[in-house]
């Protein structure tokens, strides 16, 4: 046969301790990265009355509560910008950051069925679930754009550095996601942890509230959060309020990276046995 | 032919039993861990069971070949697959691979229920390894393929479950792969639609394409590979023709259920009197031989009366196919016949003189009870798929075309026509 150098080779054996990333793979799968993405798109808002409505009701709602018990009763201060479009701002990023880490870490054995049936580089799933978010975000970005012209609230320059806030926060999102995600394939308890450990992490980033009520001693600690940075990026991007620190981001984002390329090894190395163990 | 596609040497898969059970949730693993702890002290180790489910397994197939691979539940057949799959790893040993390979262990792998039909396809290919151009240009043939025009718009989860499986094994027969591997995907559907897999399957191999084929649809296998394994506990048994490895099957099957009929339990009524043995025979050939299409045939059932005696014996023999559809039954009560007075052991045999079945697998239903009055009786013992037994195509004729019907029926054929004298007529004989 003259085409023998063309045919793919596969060799199959024994699963070894490290194995290469095999980036390759990943993009001889890329459309099906992209038709998972599209599943998950879909299927979201099927079957329901308002559809893609709720990609902005849902975080419109919560701004409500928050206005409700943060500026009424609570008395939080909103750093001289009116507390709707505060908290309004800081829901985007992180409603797409905490429905990116809730599906990343629930993918592979939500896809349990595909992983026992189906060979496909596992990191897929992962990945797919996290980015299949931005669409939510897009849609609930539009809204946003029309409260700051209602309140006639001008964005700075720094709006152009928002892909990268947004990408920091998927990052950060596949670096824990990546280890749940694994984990939850064996211990079905991570399912369970998930909504505390989403919601924890949430009064631990000033969704609701500024960070100047930190007090100054703990606010280098607290600025590790790497939604942090992505947050208050976010609303010195579109309301002009102050600068995050661009050192203690620098810190914060080594760390999202270390932990997330101990997170690919991690996965690497349980994919092996998922089949046998989802 | 000649170049290798699947190379396999010395692959064995280990499963530690109670990996799935015991260490689910963090509570489990905490006490298992305890526990483990606690026998530890006590000096009675022995914890981690494990399993090989496959042992050692080593063999070549050849680029186009089609091999087949038969053996009874928990022989490892799907274990097999799924290393070659590339789903789960080998715990030993190593296998090449040279080609782009298309499993179907499943037919709709990742179906969305909520997503249409056309979407579905789209994904489903995907999934499958197909690329979205591909599936463009096969797009108007897979819809065709799957009969299901009129609902390709809708929902996947208003789908019978007849056409769930239509569209799905349409996707799956549209993937063209170098090597196909295929589990036992065919035993779903209608009669008809299986045919028209199997057709699919066999124009594939005619292609040229390399496929390994896991079936309990011996006449498939025999009708489609040319070569087969017989895989039993996790290790080949035998390798050879398929011919030969189904019969090989056969012979290893039969005995077995014969002497077990008597012990199954999965068995209801009240028990007055049993079937513990149930044989198709050809007549008058009192050892060996398989029954043959539209051939004579004798269904016998050993029976053991438990009680003294048993009043007015009712018997039914069912047989489905090895997709379990009904094909026809026997009893007394169609002839309305019964036995007077039965006691201690004997047989009932049931004489057929025209076997009407196409050549394959059968499986029988026995049934015994009492009349108790007027046309009702009392179930004493009845057992599902108490036997099987294989049917042979009649030796005496060439290529038979039993045109996808369930049944063969003896018939004439007769030609009238108003110029031709005299009439010709012609003897159907299978």
């Amino acid at each position: 046969m003259e085409s023998t150098e063309q045919i793919p080779f596969i060799h199959i054996q024994p699963a070894r301790k490290w194995l290469s990333l095999d980036v390759g793979e990943l993009w001889v799968y890329r459309e099906l990265i992209y038709f998972l993405i599209w599943r998950d798109i879909k299927v979201r808002y099927k079957q329901t009355a308002i559809g893609a409505a709720w990609a902005i009701l849902q975080p419109l709602l919560m701004m409500v509560i928050f206005t409700l018990v943060f500026q009424y009763i609570a008395k939080i201060q909103s750093d001289g910008v009116p507390y709707p479009v505060f908290a309004y701002t800081a829901l985007l990023p992180w409603s797409f950051f905490s429905g990116a880490l809730s599906r990343c870490s629930a993918s592979v054995a939500q896809q349990a069925n595909l992983v026992s049936k189906v060979y496909f580089p596992r990191l897929i799933a992962p990945l797919s679930a996290t980015v299949s978010g931005i669409v939510d975000f897009a849609i609930s970005f539009a809204l946003l754009a029309l409260m700051l012209a209602w309140y006639g609230i001008m964005p700075t320059w720094g709006v152009l550095a928002l892909p990268v806030l947004l990408f920091l926060a998927l990052m950060t999102a596949l670096s824990v996601g990546l280890w749940l995600s694994a984990l939850h394939v064996k211990y079905h308890d991570v399912g369970h942890l998930i909504p505390f450990l989403v919601q924890m992490w949430m009064y631990a980033s000033p969704v609701a509230y500024p960070v100047s009520e930190i007090p100054e001693k703990w606010r280098l600690i607290y600025s590790l959060n790497p939604m942090v940075g992505v947050i208050e990026g976010f609303r010195w991007a579109l309301l002009g309020t102050q600068r995050p620190d661009f050192r203690v981001m620098a810190v914060s984002i080594s760390c999202v990276f270390a932990l997330l390329f101990a997170g690919v090894i991690y996965f690497k190395r349980m994919e092996r046995s998922f089949a046998d163990v989802i | 032919m000649g170049d290798i596609a699947i190379q396999v040497r010395g692959i064995s898969k280990q499963y530690s039993i109670g990996l799935y059970q015991r260490h689910d949730t963090l509570r489990d693993y905490i006490s298992h861990g305890l526990t483990s702890a606690f026998r530890r002290k006590n000096g009675s180790g022995q914890e981690q069971q494990t399993f090989w489910a496959l042992k050692d397994i080593s063999f070549d197939v050849a680029q186009g070949e089609v091999v087949g691979i038969v053996g009874g539940n928990g022989a490892g057949k799907s274990t097999l697959l799924k290393v070659l799959s590339r789903i789960t790893s080998p715990t030993e040993g190593a296998a090449k691979i040279y080609g782009r390979v298309g499993s179907l262990l499943e037919v709709g792998t990742g179906f969305h229920p909520e997503l249409t039909g056309r979407e579905n396809i789209f994904l489903n290919g995907a999934i499958l390894g197909m690329r979205k151009a591909e599936i463009q240009r096969k797009f108007d043939e897979i819809v065709a393929f799957s009969e299901i025009e009129k609902f390709i718009d809708t929902p996947v989860k208003r789908y019978s479950s007849g056409m769930y499986v239509r569209l799905a094994f349409a996707v799956a027969a549209h993937l063209e792969p170098e090597i196909l591997i295929v589990d036992e995907v065919l035993a779903v559907g209608d009669v008809a639609f299986q045919k028209k897999c199997l057709g699919t399957m066999d124009s594939v191999a005619k292609q040229g394409r390399t496929i390994l084929f896991v079936s309990h649809n011996l006449a498939a296998v025999r009708s489609l590979c040319s070569r087969a394994f017989l895989l039993m506990n996790g290790q080949i048994q035998m390798a050879g023709t398929a011919e030969e490895v189904v019969q090989q099957y056969v012979r290893i099957l039969e005995p077995d259920q014969r002497s077990l009929l008597g012990e199954r339990r999965d068995r209801s009524g009240d028990g007055t009197v049993r079937a513990i043995a149930f044989e198709a025979r050809v007549p008058d050939q009192h050892n060996g031989g398989s029954p043959r299409t539209g051939a004579p045939v004798d269904f016998i059932i050993e029976y053991n009366v438990q009680q003294d005696v048993v009043r007015r014996l009712y018997a039914q023999i069912y047989v489905t196919d090895s997709s379990g559809n009904a094909v026809f039954a026997c009893s007394t009560a169609m002839l309305n016949v019964d036995f007077a007075s039965v006691s201690g052991k004997g047989r009932l045999i049931c004489h057929i003189d025209y076997l009407p079945l196409k050549p394959g697998r059968y499986w029988v239903n026995t049934k015994l009870g009492k009349y108790s009055g007027h046309s009702r009786y009392e179930k004493a013992d009845e057992v599902q798929n108490a036997a099987s037994f294989e049917v042979l195509d009649n030796g005496d004729s060439g290529f038979i075309d039993y045109a996808n019907a369930p049944v063969v029926v003896p018939h004439q054929w007769e030609l009238s026509s108003s110029n031709t004298q005299p009439a010709a007529f012609v003897t159907s004989k299978l």
